[in-house]
């Protein structure tokens, strides 16, 4: 199959890569540039292992062509953070407990990243709803919820002054 | 050197009990775990399955010659090409053996028939698609309950004439094995005494652990050194070491498995599949790494399951409630091989558990395992081996009885329940209950609810029409598998072990032979370690997984890394400290018995600042030693349990049946759970959160269906239920502690608890619900449908 040359920017570089027509964004992620951060847990877009935010809304990269990304702005778990230190909610799902065995966690933190973009200031049932395109099979969400809440409150407070 | 002796506090040391942060957290969510999908070794290559789309069906033919000829495609094997090896069945864990590649016939659907490898995934998928399998459809048979009827489909042509199992005589060619327990006679005299009797028929679903990552293996082979390493999603690498060297014909010594990080795993990781067997086969034959990971699809339909259980429950009991005897009889339908995960002794696992929390006079039990035409197992999903099933039993036939005798469900468990006085308690089964004070968990529950007040409500919502149902449930799990007098797998005791090192500086490492897969075991082992060693938990690493740094132990599921594991790490620590002790008074120049340990350091007795940090006899450990002791703080332990643990909780669940739709809400879960000693409280609620959310899932939607033909009706997410956010309930958590009295620092375990209690106490609270209208049982799973059709059938839905 006629490969296609394809650029777009992931967590702020330029990538230059070739892909057959069929590859699923998710795996040039994976297997072409080695940010294995982002998972497959069912192929199907059920699970949301595989959410990565793609110009500026969450994505499933499991069933999102690579080609479809071309020209695009791409972030992934690893480029979450920014300047060394952790994103408020890398911070919020540490301190409250919100992942066991990590294999949902990118996604839940990439969907979490754009839904508080989109409801800064989320209620309970707006949390719950908002990251129910990602499944977690270890906490019971509950405490994804108060991780979630922990960042929002985080990125809503005024910078600390020394 | 000099170490200085800083003050450490609770807060530094960070031990048992405290809520410290998890140490495995960072990696995670920076997206650096390292999950098997993740390896990519130089030269790999890929490996995909081609499987069976009948349940039964002789192969008549396999043209492998197209999928040979794409480009890309290194190798396709298929049971002729293991057969040389005699690699074309293995053995099981259940003592029985499976086809790794189907050998001349299917036996359920999605069954391995070939396997293709090839450059990359996509090319492998391609060439899947072009191995030409000829197959003759044979009659299927699904029904568990007519598996032994005289006409019942041939489903295990290979043990034709074998009338003796791994468990004894088998009476059918679908009969596996007869397993029973307790004292029948006894049983048959107190229901005949009885003043009443209820019996009921009930059915625990096939269910699938589904972790959200699948299995799935990097196989590499050194041609040069003859050394296999095997990446792999187990549960219990060592003994995987052990039953590859056996199979393949290495030396143990060259076969070496690591389990790195786990996606979770629940049961459904500790088997040995054919993925794992085959991407093995390749990698020594091409001399190159080999990949598999399953999909979903495959996950759901071959690896795997749990559960699977046709029981019929009788109670007899006094007019007054008092329970006089139970008999339980179960039809296990294992699937087409028997690829249970039990201990090898316990071919229904420790189902004699099912006389639950209740002190009942006579027991017995009966489970027959059968063959029919579906995926073999089945594994214990998030619970000891069949715990889930016996506390499900214990806990319908209770609610049962209360029906019958008009009494209230929690006055009934007053009634039967254990009393504090009994323990060590001895069940009528046979076990010896450690500890528990389980009428105090029970009132703790019924107050923090307003028990009383919940019952009027419901009284007065009945009255109007409404549906509202309490569950109750007071349960008693066995984990820690265990005893190696009584416990084995494949002829190995199912004990476990730790070994420590401390360095000359003061901080440590240490290794265990169990895995985590989320529990956070690289945080809570190494705050066991701290509070025995006064060494601050920060300060040692904890490793698993990798056979050939770890000692042997039999890994992580049925709730043993507690209760085996860190009992064997306290065990290390203290030999460490008994060596500590001893530099110490050395060092202090006094006798032992005239020291004492505190925190972290030892003490001369009387003697204001004569002592010795564990930092300072670390460094001494390495050069200033008493006369004829070896250098060095080390220590290993293999801890071989004296009896079983018994965690338990009373849980209480309240539901609103919306009576035209179907459709349940959870208003209130309330979980009270007795692990014992509680090493790490943020751990422990996050593990129940977890366990009640998959109870949750068992009870409300999930359930692996298939139909006459045997085909597998839902393996994607799309139709198998695993919960979001939305439908997940809010949880309530408390606690009792009482320590299990033979373990080193009391610990008994936690994790599968809330997965076991939940689901029957979901069920209890539906058929509360349902009971004014003379439903005594109502199988799961309670998705809307099936609960609308109930209400049909009861005629509550009508205006």
């Amino acid at each position: 199959m006629a490969k296609q040359h394809i650029s777009f920017n992931v967590n702020g570089q330029s990538v230059e890569v070739l892909v057959e027509p069929r590859e699923l964004l998710i795996h040039t992620l994976r297997e072409q540039l080695n940010l294995t951060g982002s998972h497959i847990g069912c192929e199907t877009s059920h699970c949301g292992a595989c959410t990565v935010d793609l110009n500026g809304k969450s994505v499933k990269s499991c069933t999102v062509l690579a080609v479809q990304a071309n020209g695009g702005d791409v972030l992934t778990v690893e480029g979450l953070a920014s300047g060394g230190g952790l994103h408020p909610l890398q911070e919020g799902f540490m301190e409250e407990h919100g992942l066991q065995c990590g294999f949902c966690t990118p996604g839940m933190l990439m969907r979490a990243y754009r839904f508080l973009k989109e409801c800064p200031q989320p209620s309970e049932a707006d949390i719950r709803e908002g990251m129910s395109g990602n499944l977690c099979r270890c906490t019971g969400y509950q405490n994804i919820v108060k991780a979630i809440q922990y960042a929002a409150e985080k990125l809503q407070a005024p910078e600390e002054t020394p | 050197m000099a170490a200085t002796a800083e003050t450490i506090t609770a807060d530094t040391l960070k031990g048992v009990g405290t809520s410290r942060k998890r140490k495995e957290d960072p990696r995670f969510i920076q997206g650096k775990g390292n999950y098997v999908d993740d390896i990519k070794l130089p030269g790999m290559l890929f490996a995909d399955v081609v499987r069976s789309p009948y349940a039964h069906a002789r192969i008549k033919s396999i043209n492998t010659e197209r999928a040979k000829a794409l480009p890309g495609v290194h190798a396709v094997l298929t049971a002729e090409d293991l057969k040389p090896l005699k690699l074309h069945w293995m053995p099981t864990l259940a003592g029985d053996v499976q086809a790794v590649l189907a050998d001349e016939k299917v036996c359920f659907q999605e069954q391995e028939v070939a396997v293709v490898v090839a450059e990359n995934r996509y090319i492998a998928a391609d060439a899947v698609e072009l191995v030409e399998v000829d197959y003759e459809a044979l009659p299927v048979l699904i029904d568990a309950r007519k598996a032994t009827d005289a006409d019942a489909p041939v489903i295990r042509e290979d043990l034709a004439g074998k009338t003796e199992g791994a468990h004894g005589a088998r009476k059918h060619h679908n009969h596996i094995f007869t397993w029973e327990s307790g004292d029948q006679a006894a049983v048959e005299r107190a229901f005949e005494q009885a003043d009443v009797t209820v019996s009921q028929t009930m059915l625990y679903p096939r269910v699938h652990p589904c972790p959200l990552e699948t299995c799935g293996c990097v196989a590499s082979f050194d041609k040069i050194n003859g050394q296999l390493t095997v990446y792999m999603t187990s549960q219990a690498p060592h003994v995987v070491r052990t039953v590859v060297s056996m199979l393949s014909g290495l030396a143990e010594s060259k076969v070496r498995i690591v389990s790195p990080d786990i996606g979770g795993g629940f049961g459904n990781k500790v088997g040995v599949y054919p993925g794992y067997v085959t991407a093995i086969v390749a990698t020594i034959v091409l001399g190159r790494p080999v990949k598999w990971i399953e999909d979903r699809i495959e996950n759901i339909s071959a690896t795997a399951w749990a559960r699977d259980y046709h029981m019929d429950g009788e109670l007899a009991a006094d007019s007054d409630g008092r329970i006089t005897a139970l008999r339980i009889n179960v039809i296990a339908d294992h699937g087409a091989f028997d690829a249970c995960a039990n201990a090898s002794k316990f071919p229904a696992g420790l189902f004699n558990v099912c006389s639950g929390s209740y002190d009942i006079p006579a027991a017995h039990a009966r489970v027959d395992g059968v063959y029919t035409n579906k995926a073999p197992g089945g594994v214990a999903y998030r619970c000891s081996f069949r715990i889930t099933e016996a506390v499900y039993a214990i806990e319908r036939m209770i609610d049962v009885l209360a029906q019958k005798l008009d009494m209230d469900k929690a006055e009934i468990r007053f009634k039967n329940l254990i009393k504090p006085e009994q323990f060590p308690y001895q069940s009528a089964f046979g076990w010896q209950y450690d500890s528990g004070d389980y009428p105090a968990a029970l009132h703790k529950v019924l107050d923090a609810v307003d028990y009383d007040g919940l019952r009027k409500e419901q009284a007065e919502k009945r009255a109007r029409g409404e549906l509202m149902g309490i569950g109750l449930a007071t349960f008693t799990e066995v984990v820690g598998a265990g005893p190696t007098k009584v416990c084995d797998i494949l002829g190995i005791g199912m004990f476990d072990s730790a070994e420590i090192r401390v360095h000359p500086t003061g901080s440590a490492i240490a290794r265990m032979g169990t895995i985590t897969q989320g529990q956070g075991h690289q945080t809570t082992y190494a705050q066991i370690i701290a509070s025995e060693l006064g060494i601050p938990s920060d300060d040692i690493q904890i490793e698993e997984g990798d056979t050939d740094t770890a000692p042997y132990g039999l890994g992580t599921y049925g709730s043993r890394s507690t209760p085996v594991g860190a009992a064997a790490t306290a065990l290390a620590a203290r030999k460490i400290r008994a060596k500590a002790r001893k530099i110490a008074a050395h060092l202090l120049e006094a006798g032992e018995d005239d020291i004492e340990w505190d925190v972290d350091r030892f003490k001369v007795k009387g003697v204001p600042g004569a002592e010795k940090t564990m930092k300072e006899i670390a460094w001494a450990a390495y050069n200033d030693l008493p006369e004829g002791m070896e250098p060095g703080l080390e220590s290993v332990d293999y801890y071989d349990p004296p009896n079983f643990t018994f965690p338990y909780g009373v849980y209480l669940c309240v539901v609103d049946i919306d009576r035209f739709t179907g459709e349940i809400s959870v208003r209130r879960f309330y979980a009270l759970d007795d692990c014992g000693t509680r090493i790490n409280p943020m751990i422990i609620d996050g593990q129940i959160h977890g366990g009640l959310t998959e109870g949750f899932a068992v009870a409300m939607g999930q359930q692996i269906v298939y139909d006459e033909g045997g085909n597998l009706l839902g393996n994607t997410l799309m139709d198998y239920y695993l919960p979001t956010a939305v439908e997940t309930p809010h949880w309530e958590t408390d606690y009792t502690v009482t320590p299990s009295p033979h373990h080193p620092i009391g610990a008994k375990g936690v994790a599968e608890s809330p997965h076991v209690g939940s689901i029957p106490c979901f069920s209890n609270a539906v058929v509360d619900a349902l009971a004014h209208a003379g439903v005594t049982h109502f199988d799961m799973p309670y998705s809307a449908y099936r609960t609308w059709q109930k209400l049909d059938e009861l005629g509550l839905n009508k205006r």
